[in-house]
C-alpha cells in the first residue's frame, strides 16, 4: 500500500515547479497569451531537453516509458502556474497515436514528439456540450486512395501552435481518426475566456487525406482518449485550484477590515476550509484515476468520472469564490485571481462536465 | 504508487476472512450466547486493542494491518470487537500514554475483556464546543478530590460503569487550557447522579451527569494535576483510520441504491430520474474521496510523516453524508418516508426515518462541522484564531 509519490516523482515536481517559477511565471504567462498562439518554441525545447515530453512515450519509441502518475506530477505543476504550453494536447496525442496508429508511424512520430520537434494536438468531439460517439459529426467521404473531408473542427486546443493534428471524423457510420499537417488545413484562433488555454478551429477545405493517414477509431478507444483527456485537465485543475486557494489564504492573512485580518472571520475562514476539503478530495480521486490509466484501465472510467465529476463543479465554485473573497481587487484584470476563475470555467466542460461524469458513475454503479 | 498489500498483509486478510467464515454465522443463526463468545474469540486473537502495545495486553499490530482488520470487519458487518467503544477509542490509549503502572494494570484488561464500559465527561451545560472553559470543580482534600458540578450530553452514561472526567482544579489561570485535571470515576460513586435525556429520535443514549461532593482518590487521577487538557487532546488525537467507516458508508450507499431501484416517483422508476441518479453519484463521489483521502493519509503514516489535522477533511465529508443520505431517502419516498416502525406504510421498517433523526450522534459528537472548519483554517491554513 503506497498511495504517494516516489522520490524521483518528487524531484520531477520540484523541477517543473522551478521551471514554472523561473521560466514561465504569471507575468510571462500573461505576456505569452497576449501573443497570437500563446506558444513559446524555446520553452517547449527546454521541456523536451528535460525529458518531460517523452514521459509517457514507451522507451522503444524514444521516450522514458513512465506512467500517467509521472505525467500527473508534470501537469499538476503546469496547472499551478497556469501554463499555456500544450502539455495536455501533447499527452493526449501520444495516447491517440499509441491507440490507433501502426508501428511505423509510432516510431516516426513519437520520437519527434519526445524531442519537441513536432507540436501535436488531438480533436475529438464536434458538439460543444456533448460527450458521445454521435457528437463526432465531421464527415469524411471515401474515394479511391483516400478520404475527402470538407468542414471544420472547432474548439481545438492549441490549434494555432500545432504542426500536426489527430482529428476524429465519421466515415458513414464508422468513426476514424485522420492525421493531418498544418499545411493541409487552415487554422483560425477562437478567442475564449481562458487565454491560457488557446484554441482554434481547423478547417478542411476539400482535403483528400491519403489512406495511410486514416486510422480506425473504436468506441472503446474514443472512450479511453476521453478519459485520458479528463485525467489530464483535472490534474492541471488540481494545481490551479491549489494556487488560487493559496493566493486567497495569503490575502485573508494580510487584509484588515473592521480592525481584524479578514481571515479571522468565519464567513471567510470557513469557506477557505471548505475549499481545502474539496481540493484535497478531488486531488485524491484524481491520483487514483491517474494510477488507473496504466495499472487498471478497467477501473479508469469510474475513477476519472468520480474525480472530474467532483472537480468540475468544485473548482468552478472555487474560481468564483477566490474572486469574491478578494473583493473589488479580485475583479481587476491586473490581479491574478481572475486568471484562475477563467481556468475553472474552461475546465468544467472539458472532456465532460459533472452531469456527464456523475450520470456515468450512476450507470457504472448499477443504477 | 501501488495499491497492493504485501504477502504478509494479504495473509493477515485471509486469516481474518477464514476466522469470520468460521465464527460469524448469519444474524438469524446467532444464539443468545453469540456475542459473549464472539468477544472472547476476537480477544484471544489479539484483535481487541489491536494497535496497543503487547505488554499491556494489546495486539501490537501495525497501522496497515489495523486498517485491513477494520475494513474486513466492516465488510462482514461484524459486531464490534469490544463493548466499550470509548474505552477502546481513547480512554485505553490515554491510560497507556499517561497512566501509572497501577492504573494500567487495573483498567486496561477490563477494557480489552469488555468487562467495563466507559463514557466521557467532557461537555457541560455552558461549555460544549469551547471545551477548555469547563467549570466542573475538583478540590483537593488530602488523598481525595471532591468533585462538584455537572456534565451533559454524556453518551452512554446510562449504562457505563466508569467515566473519564474533565474537571477544573484551578480557576483564573492565565490560559483556559491550564488548571484542568482528568479523573477516572466510577459511575456508582456516592453523589453521582445520571439523568438520561431523550433525543429527537426517541432514544435515551445521552444524559446529564450531576456531581455532588463526589470523592475521587488522587490515585485515580490520569496524568498530572493541571495537565488534563494535554491528556484529552492527545487521547482524542488517537486518530483512527477511517477505512472502516468508509466501508460502512459504501454499504449504506448500496442500501440507498436498492431503495431507489424499488421506488417509483412521478409515475416512473426513480432510477431513471437524472436528478436522483446524480445525487446518488454525488454520495459515491464523496465516499470514494474519503476512501482515497484516507489511503493518502495512511501512506503518510506508513512513511512516518506526521499527520496534522488532515483527518478533519474526512470528518466533514462524513458529517454531510451522515445527514444527506438519510434525508435523501426520506425525501425520495415522500409520505412513506415519514412513516415510523409500526406503520404499515413504513419504508424498510422505518429505518431511514429513524436514522434521519439520529445524525447528531456523529455530526455533533466529537466536534461540530464548524469546529472542524476552524481546525482546518487555523492549524492547516494558519489563518487567525477566532
Amino acid at each position: 500500500m503506497n498511495f504517494g509519490f516516489s522520490e524521483e516523482q518528487e524531484m520531477l515536481r520540484d523541477q517543473v515547479r522551478r521551471f514554472m517559477q523561473e521560466d514561465l511565471g504569471l507575468p510571462q504567462v500573461k505576456a505569452l497569451t497576449k501573443a497570437s498562439t500563446g506558444f513559446d518554441p524555446a520553452l517547449w525545447q527546454k521541456a523536451a531537453s528535460l525529458g518531460w515530453l517523452g514521459l509517457t512515450i514507451p522507451e522503444k519509441f524514444g521516450g522514458l516509458g513512465l506512467s500517467w502518475v509521472d505525467l500527473t506530477v508534470l501537469l499538476e505543476e503546469a496547472g499551478r502556474g497556469l501554463s499555456p504550453l500544450p502539455f495536455v494536447s501533447h499527452a493526449l496525442t501520444i495516447e491517440a497515436i499509441l491507440a490507433v496508429c501502426g508501428k511505423a508511424q509510432k516510431e516516426m512520430w513519437l520520437s519527434a514528439m519526445a524531442q519537441g520537434q513536432a507540436i501535436c494536438t488531438t480533436a475529438l468531439y464536434d458538439e460543444p456540450n456533448w460527450i458521445h460517439p454521435d457528437a463526432i459529426t465531421l464527415k469524411g467521404v471515401r474515394e479511391s486512395g483516400g478520404v475527402r473531408i470538407n468542414g471544420s473542427k472547432h474548439f481545438v486546443s492549441d490549434a494555432c501552435a500545432a504542426d500536426y493534428f489527430m482529428v476524429a471524423i465519421r466515415i458513414e457510420k464508422q468513426l476514424a481518426m485522420v492525421a493531418v499537417g498544418k499545411e493541409q488545413v487552415s487554422v483560425k484562433a477562437q478567442p475564449q475566456m481562458d487565454a491560457t488555454k488557446p484554441s482554434g478551429s481547423v478547417t478542411f477545405n476539400n482535403v483528400l487525406i491519403d489512406d495511410s493517414m486514416v486510422f480506425k477509431l473504436s468506441r472503446k478507444q474514443l472512450d479511453f482518449l476521453t478519459n485520458c483527456g479528463a485525467v489530464a485537465v483535472t490534474a492541471e485543475a488540481v494545481g490551479a485550484a491549489e494556487a488560487a486557494h493559496k493566493l486567497t489564504v495569503n490575502y485573508a492573512n494580510q487584509r484588515v477590515q473592521f480592525d481584524n485580518l479578514i481571515g479571522k472571520y468565519q464567513g471567510v475562514k470557513h469557506r477557505l476550509a471548505d475549499m481545502y476539503v474539496d481540493i484535497e478530495s478531488f486531488k485524491s480521486l484524481l491520483y487514483y484515476a491517474a494510477w488507473a490509466v496504466n495499472q487498471s484501465p478497467a477501473e479508469l472510467p469510474r475513477a476519472i468520472s468520480l474525480a472530474k465529476g467532483y472537480a468540475a463543479d468544485a473548482f468552478a465554485q472555487i474560481g468564483i469564490d477566490v474572486v469574491g473573497l478578494h473583493g473589488a481587487i479580485g475583479f481587476t484584470a491586473e490581479y491574478d485571481a481572475q486568471l484562475y476563475l477563467k481556468r475553472s470555467k474552461w475546465v468544467r466542460p472539458a472532456f465532460g462536465d459533472s452531469d456527464f461524469h456523475l450520470q456515468r458513475v450512476a450507470t457504472l454503479g448499477g443504477v | 504508487m501501488d495499491f497492493d498489500y504485501s504477502p504478509a498483509e494479504e495473509a493477515f486478510r485471509q486469516e481474518i476472512r477464514a476466522f469470520l467464515k468460521a465464527n460469524l454465522p448469519p444474524k438469524e443463526q446467532r444464539g443468545p450466547e453469540f456475542l459473549k463468545k464472539w468477544l472472547q474469540k476476537v480477544r484471544v486473537k489479539g484483535w481487541v486493542g489491536f494497535s496497543w502495545p503487547k505488554e499491556f495486553g494489546g495486539g501490537g499490530g501495525g497501522i496497515v494491518e489495523q486498517a485491513i482488520l477494520r475494513e474486513e470487519m466492516a465488510l462482514a458487518k461484524a459486531p464490534p470487537l469490544g463493548t466499550s467503544f470509548m474505552g477502546l477509542a481513547w480512554v485505553g490509549p490515554g491510560i497507556i500514554q499517561y497512566g501509572t503502572e497501577e492504573q494500567k494494570r487495573r483498567f486496561i484488561p477490563d477494557i480489552l475483556d469488555s468487562k467495563v464500559i466507559w463514557c466521557t465527561g467532557y461537555s457541560e451545560p455552558n461549555h460544549g464546543s469551547d471545551l477548555a472553559k469547563i467549570q466542573c470543580k475538583a478540590v483537593r482534600e488530602g488523598d481525595e478530590y471532591v468533585v462538584n458540578g455537572q456534565k451533559i450530553w454524556t453518551s452512554g452514561a446510562p449504562w457505563s460503569q466508569w467515566i473519564i472526567l474533565l474537571t477544573r482544579t484551578e480557576i483564573n489561570t492565565e490560559s483556559k487550557h491550564k488548571g484542568i485535571t482528568c479523573l477516572l470515576v466510577p459511575m456508582n460513586s456516592p453523589g453521582l447522579e445520571v439523568k438520561p435525556i431523550e433525543n429527537m429520535a426517541g432514544d435515551r443514549h445521552f444524559a446529564e451527569v450531576f456531581f455532588k461532593d463526589v470523592r475521587v482518590p488522587v490515585a485515580d487521577r490520569l496524568g498530572d494535576e493541571g495537565d488534563g487538557w494535554k491528556v484529552t487532546v492527545s487521547a482524542l488525537a488517537n486518530e483512527r483510520s477511517s477505512i472502516g467507516e468508509v466501508t460502512q458508508m459504501f454499504e449504506k450507499l448500496d442500501s440507498l441504491k436498492g431503495l431507489v431501484q424499488s421506488t417509483h416517483r412521478n409515475g416512473q422508476p426513480a432510477a431513471k430520474d437524472p436528478a436522483v441518479r446524480k445525487r446518488l453519484a454525488t454520495f459515491e463521489m464523496k465516499i470514494a474521496a474519503m476512501k482515497y483521502n484516507g489511503l493518502r493519509y495512511l501512506t503518510k503514516q506508513i512513511r512516518g510523516e506526521p499527520l496534522t489535522s488532515e483527518t478533519s477533511v474526512n470528518k466533514l465529508h462524513r458529517a454531510s453524508l451522515e445527514i444527506e443520505m438519510d434525508d435523501f431517502a426520506v425525501a425520495l419516498t415522500g409520505q412513506s418516508g415519514l412513516q415510523l416502525r409500526g406503520s404499515d406504510s413504513a419504508v424498510d421498517r422505518g429505518s431511514w426515518a429513524k436514522s434521519s433523526l439520529s445524525w447528531p450522534n456523529v455530526v455533533i459528537g466529537g466536534g461540530t462541522p464548524n469546529i472542524q472548519r476552524n481546525i482546518i483554517a487555523e492549524r492547516i491554513l494558519h489563518l487567525p484564531k477566532d
